[in-house]
């Protein structure tokens, strides 16, 4: 789960991780009185989106007056805001942070990360800070430190240190970063964090540490016993038919294509794709119904896919262990009726009780497309697909 | 032989009364697998599925000298769970459990570290549909009926693709030594290597195949592995083609964040290896069914 960058600044915060004076605004009229608040004479105005990139696409403005502050307010908010990072449709912009400009010596790269082949917390920072990480590996690659922490103790004082000197950091400012660090390291810890991301962390010109942009993504599965990171979710940012899908215990991922897919497994669901674009055809969406498909889990399943109006064709595909055929045919058979689906739906079952799934969609009376196969299903419901788009057009 | 399990290896249900055990627990014993009793903290004493159940592992294992054990504990509990188990001297543990934490995953790895690599418990999951050897013993929530039995091995990381898996295989005739899940969180017991070492030291497995999905390292590892150090063969198949970069597609793990994650990239590192590829996932059957075939000529 992603929040926003002052929702993450903060959280590290609280950790002791120094950040610019700020304040949230909601209107242009909010915007130029929160300035006034924090005091003096250069601002940045922040669009809250969940992305990084927003300076390169305009969401971050730099203003001297009132004028400029609510010009810049005006032109942000509600604007769909497109980076490299949200695909063509951006996400919206609903708050803005205000704050105060902050003049700069260097800039450094800092972040915390769960490295998969460490199986550990690792601290990732260079000295060439001001690009996104990508760029860093590929511009200087030597410029990269990385140190693991070893879960049993936590991150060590001098693993700290190790990393301030190494970042060439006077020593005057070496404790204050190495603070920094374990601060930054004790909120990825604490708040179950996938990721905390500070870049750039800036020495500013009057001699201090402090962190000008932040990215926190958390655990979706340790949000059980983080209930104040939950409460942080903003459904603005999300495809709404992601939203919708998750509301309902679905794990959906919106795609490009026509054909609407419902299938149980994760791996099995992007299986379903792979065929689907292998036969010819664009799939319009990830879903997973997990294990225990019951009937009116699978007609939650029909109504968000078909929350997407390109959808052409439906493919349902279950292999059932836990769950069984019948109850997925039933569902499917309820759905059709229930929703009104005018709309071609192929179903292919296999595994637990696969007969008595099959007699129910053939006594059902429903001009059903069934399939044997992973790969017969795919091409059905390719060519059902692009039949439904020759009868629109 | 098989791997992990077989007919005779005794095995503890971990989260043996609740509902969701007590259901996989009668259907591991209908399958022949010989499950000697289950962990229920606070009912000790009692018999549940006419096995005895036990308040902790360790009491369970000094009581019936299991060896394997299967985790159906929720979430919040299930790295305790796993760890009680490492400590009690099981020697192979699945969990299946959905949704731990991975910074609980990362503890238990570290706790595994304890004990030396000869005497270490092998954990595999969580996240996963478990392990089975057709017609011996099965260790998990698939169907059993799907696994014909035989000398392939199958290395999964998802449940329902791994079932896909082994009935295309069974539609011909293709039988399975063991199969066994990896699961899909980004923090796993064991890796696609660990198991991949394993097959190649059984006598009853003759080949490998590898079911990888987008993102993590592990597939890249084994393809590093097969090339060094295998001498059966090895093929692959690699979900999430068509995922796009950044994006979770429903596993905790499957999710695109570096270099060499996406499947297109994996695919190319396998070949490079000497990997073969299954060019869709309505061909696993087939492409298994190929090598098999030119392994019985050079024999």
């Amino acid at each position: 789960m992603d929040i926003h960058e002052y929702q993450a600044k903060e959280l590290l915060s609280k950790f002791g991780v120094p950040i610019p004076r700020g304040g949230l605004a909601y209107s242009p009229e909010q915007a130029t009185y929160r300035a006034n608040e924090i005091g003096g004479g250069k601002w940045a105005v922040k669009a809250q989106i969940h992305s990084g990139a927003r300076g390169k696409a305009g969401g971050i403005k730099l203003c001297r007056t009132d004028h400029e502050l609510w010009e810049a307010a005006d032109t942000l908010l509600g604007k769909r805001l497109v980076t490299v990072q949200t695909g063509a449709q951006g996400k919206i912009v609903s708050r803005l942070y205000i704050e105060e400009a902050t003049d700069i010596d260097r800039e450094f790269y800092l972040s915390f990360v769960m490295d998969r082949a460490a199986e550990r917390i690792v601290v990732v920072a260079s000295a060439a800070g001001g690009m996104d990480i990508e760029e860093i590996s590929h511009n200087e690659p030597d410029s990269i430190l990385r140190v693991a922490v070893d879960p049993a103790v936590g991150m060590q004082a001098f693993q700290a240190r190790e990393i301030a000197f190494g970042l060439g950091m006077e020593p005057d400012l070496v404790q204050r970063l190495e603070r920094i660090i374990l601060g930054a390291y004790r909120a990825f810890r604490d708040l179950d964090a996938t990721l905390v991301e500070i870049n750039p962390l800036v020495i500013t010109k009057d001699r201090n540490i402090i962190a000008l942009d932040a990215k926190m993504s958390f655990d979706e599965n340790a949000l059980f016993r983080r209930p104040q990171i939950s409460e942080l979710r903003d459904k603005s940012q999300e495809d709404p038919r992601e939203t919708y899908a998750s509301d309902r215990g679905l794990s959906y991922v919106g795609l490009e294509g026509d054909i609407g897919c419902v299938v149980n497994g994760a791996g099995l669901a992007m299986a379903t794709l792979d065929m689907i674009k292998i036969s010819g055809g664009e799939p319009a969406n990830f879903l997973d119904i997990g294990g225990g498909a019951s009937p009116e889990r699978v007609q939650k399943a029909f109504r968000a896919v078909l929350k997407d109006k390109n959808v052409k064709a439906l493919l349902v595909n279950v292999f059932a262990g836990i769950n069984r055929c019948d109850w997925v045919a039933k569902g499917v058979v309820e759905a059709i009726k229930d929703l009104d689906i005018k709309l071609p739906v192929v179903v292919r079952l296999a595994g637990t009780n696969v007969e008595e799934g099959r007699k129910i969609l053939e006594q059902s009376n429903l001009p059903i497309i069934t399939a044997e196969t992973l790969g017969d299903a795919a091409i059905k419901a390719v060519n059902a697909a692009k039949d439904g788009s020759k009868a629109a057009a | 032989m098989a791997i992990y399990i077989n007919e005779n290896t005794p095995i503890l249900i971990q989260g043996f009364t609740g509902r969701i055990g007590t259901f996989h627990a009668q259907e591991m014993i209908d399958y022949g697998t010989n499950v000697v009793g289950g962990i229920t903290p606070g009912k000790g004493g009692t018999t549940h599925l006419g096995r005895p159940v036990f308040n902790t592992v360790k009491g369970a294992v000094d009581e019936t000298g299991a060896e394997a054990s299967i985790v159906f504990v929720p979430p919040p509990f299930a790295a305790d769970a796993i760890m009680e188990a490492a400590d009690a001297g099981i020697k192979y543990c699945v969990c299946i459990t959905d949704g731990i934490p991975a910074q609980d995953m990362i503890r238990v790895k570290r706790y595994m570290r304890r004990y030396k690599k000869a005497t270490r418990m092998r954990l595999t999951g969580p996240n996963c549909a478990g392990t089975i050897s057709p017609g011996k013993a099965m260790l998990g929530i698939m169907p059993g009926h799907i696994y014909k039995p035989g000398r392939i091995g199958i290395i999964g990381r998802s449940g329902t693709l791994g079932y896909e898996a082994a009935s295309q295989m069974k539609a011909l005739d293709i039988g399975i030594s063991t199969s066994v899940g990896i699961g899909g969180d980004p923090i796993n017991g064991s890796s696609f290597r660990d198991i991949l070492e394993d097959f190649e030291n059984d006598p009853e497995t003759d080949a490998v195949l590898m079911i990888g999905e987008i993102g993590g390292p592990q597939e890249a590892e084994a393809a590093q592995y097969a090339r060094e150090h295998m001498k059966k063969p090895v093929m692959a198949y690699i979900a999430g083609l068509s995922a796009p970069k950044g994006r979770r597609m429903g596993h905790a793990g499957a999710i695109v964040s570096a270099f060499g994650e996406s499947a297109a990239e994996k695919v190319e590192i396998l070949t490079a290896a000497g990997v073969t590829i299954c060019p869709s996932p309505a061909e696993m059957g087939a492409t298994v069914a190929k090598v098999v075939a030119t392994m019985k000529k050079v024999a």
